[in-house]
């Protein structure tokens, strides 16, 4: 695992837009006061005519976009995850899925990043409430690499997507762009025949550390990426389940309606095997950085691999007893 | 485009469509499609510029019904400009037919799917914005309710069009001053509309929101470059050309029985024959 010399996927993200809409007219980035926090500063300065700010506002600047990809507009809209995926989430419906519109919502900050701002900053909700909704797309990049990749991809994809990124600077997963990412298929990070780990987003490195303590311990887990948790890659899932016969799911999410929700709708339509789903509790989480609330829920490699580890041994007692 | 006497012929014609395919489907927006039926009217054919044979041509002006619930007459104003077969109304309400009870994008015509009040404004903000920056001559027009002043969306979206200087934007109220629960004012005061726009920056006109000749006149003389996004307080009645549908809040979504149908279809042949 390379280290991320601190960029964060907030800047591999506006980077990589600035990169596409340079000469691409069609490409407009719109915020809602969300200029520094999304960090479109540069964007702004270089491409004025395609930015726009629309003040804090989330519902309209969500419709505003849809208005504008109506007439051609390839329209980002980026701010906090926290106000797009509720405030606006009626427009993110009609506006954006319904209407079948191109507007790609950008959350950034996604998750418990905001840390101890609390409960009303945190998006623990958005992947369920974006997955019930026909139409959208939902990707969440785990790193630089990824993320760049995944705004590449965005520049010339059509229709509804929403994007999740975190804050702060996250460790590689990755180590070149062009591996990292294919919209709606898995990666297969390591190999593994014992369980699967299934992780998305930030959780993916946690995952990829807990990996290692638990094959000091014995425990060869495969570790799948899903960048794209809808369209979600049903294949890559089914698979996990007959060749390691045990899948936990890590995500920064609640634990309702999240990633592990989507994998489970899969596992037990398909091919039923033990499963557990880690992630945030259904409670509000108390105050704490992003770093202390993901060590607080076992979200940390030594706590996954112990949960991991009491999981696949329950599993296998239960198995036993039979 | 058409004369006054036609416009005139067509308000009734337009009626007694609307309230054929809603008595028919058992169910509808009869108040609300029967009052904003000469506002479209008066877009559709004296004020817009589109071309049916292609509905996303990309010099046409914009119109986004954001009452959306005003849908019936909409889709008889739709199959009159020729963007529906007028068979097609039939099928409204019906099993997989593509009208639906609000606007869908599987219509063509349609710009926004709408239904949800509160949204047209902020669409047709964002067809502006594309238009001033795109260089286009088109112009957004969007018809909301009055019981719809109350969403916050549309004053988000109204603080945004005077501040990216809309003139190209003209947004409606069909003010017939009733909503489902009865006077808009004892629900939810939104007068006095005309200072609430004005001071969120925007040129406010009045007319009589069914007067064919009032409103082409109006809209006919609506600028365009001053700088500011023009609002239309179109007063209406709910209900309107139907005697006994007239301003009575329990039509804004009740369907007519068979003696009521025929009733109200008398009365809008004789204003037929009246106006020749």
């Amino acid at each position: 695992m390379s280290e991320s010399k601190g960029k964060s996927c907030r800047h591999a993200f506006t980077e990589s837009l600035l990169e596409m809409a340079t000469g691409d007219e069609s490409i407009i980035a719109v915020t809602s006061d969300a200029k520094g926090s999304v960090t479109l500063g540069n964007f702004e300065k270089a491409l004025p005519e395609q930015f726009l700010e629309m003040g804090i506002a989330e519902q309209n600047t969500v419709g505003v976009a849809a208005g504008l990809a109506r007439c051609g507009r390839r329209p980002f809209v980026c701010g906090p995850a926290c106000f797009y995926s509720a405030r606006a989430i009626e427009q993110v419906k009609n506006d954006v899925a319904y209407a079948d519109t191109n507007v790609k919502i950008v959350g950034v900050s996604g998750g418990v990043s905001y840390g101890a701002l609390g409960s009303t900053h945190h998006s623990l909700h958005d992947i369920a409430f974006m997955r019930a909704i026909p139409n959208m797309s939902i990707i969440l990049p785990c790193d630089i690499y990824q993320t760049e990749a995944a705004t590449r991809f965005l520049a010339s994809h059509d229709g509804p997507v929403y994007m999740r990124l975190g804050r702060g600077a996250v460790p590689s997963v990755y180590s070149a762009v062009k591996e990292s990412f294919v919209f709606g298929r898995a990666n297969i990070l390591r190999e593994g025949a014992d369980c699967t780990i299934i992780a998305a987003g930030e959780t993916v490195y946690h995952a990829l550390d807990a990996r290692e303590t638990l094959e000091a311990r014995g425990i060869e887990a495969r570790v799948l990426d899903f960048p794209t948790v809808k369209p979600l890659d049903t294949a890559a899932i089914q698979l996990a389940a007959e060749e390691t016969g045990a899948i936990i799911t890590v995500e920064e999410h609640s634990v309702n309606g999240g990633l592990g929700a989507a994998v489970a709708e899969v596992v037990v339509q398909n091919h039923p095997v033990p499963m557990k789903i880690l992630g945030f509790p259904d409670e509000f989480v108390p105050s704490g950085s992003s770093a202390e609330l993901f060590d607080y829920y076992g979200l940390t490699a030594p706590k996954l691999a112990e949960s991991i580890e009491l999981f696949l041994e329950g599993s296998r007692v239960r198995k036993l007893s039979r | 485009m058409r004369d006054l006497k036609e416009l005139r012929r067509l308000s009734i014609t337009l009626r007694r469509d609307t309230l054929e395919i809603i008595y028919s489907a058992g169910g509808g927006h009869t108040g609300g499609s029967l009052s904003s039926l000469d506002i479209l009217i008066s877009l559709y054919f004296h004020t817009l510029k589109y071309n049916p044979h292609d509905p996303e041509w990309p010099e046409r002006d914009r119109f986004v019904l954001s009452k959306g619930h005003s849908v019936e007459g909409y889709y008889c104003v739709l199959a009159e400009a020729g963007y529906i077969p007028r068979e097609e109304l039939s099928t409204y309400g019906k099993f997989n037919s593509r009208l639906y009870g609000h606007p869908t994008m599987k219509v063509p015509g349609v710009e926004m799917p709408t239904g949800a009040l509160g949204h047209g404004l902020s669409a047709a903000v964002g067809m502006a914005i594309a238009a001033k920056r795109g260089g286009a001559s088109y112009r957004v027009f969007v018809l909301m309710g009055d019981g719809e002043q109350a969403e916050g969306s549309v004053w988000e979206a109204a603080m945004a069009a005077s501040h990216y200087r809309l003139d190209n934007l003209v947004a409606i109220i069909d003010y017939n001053k009733l909503q489902i629960s009865g006077d808009v004012d004892s629900v939810m005061r939104i007068s006095s509309l005309q200072e609430r726009w004005a001071s969120f920056g925007w040129e406010v006109h009045e007319t009589d929101g069914n007067d064919m000749a009032s409103l082409i006149g109006l809209f006919d003389a609506l600028p365009d470059h001053n700088g500011r996004p023009q609002l239309v307080v179109a007063h209406t009645t709910k209900g309107k050309g139907v005697s006994f549908i007239e301003n009575n809040p329990s039509w804004h979504h009740r369907v007519p029985s068979e003696e009521e149908y025929q009733r109200a279809q008398q009365e809008l042949n004789a204003q037929l024959e009246e106006v020749g």
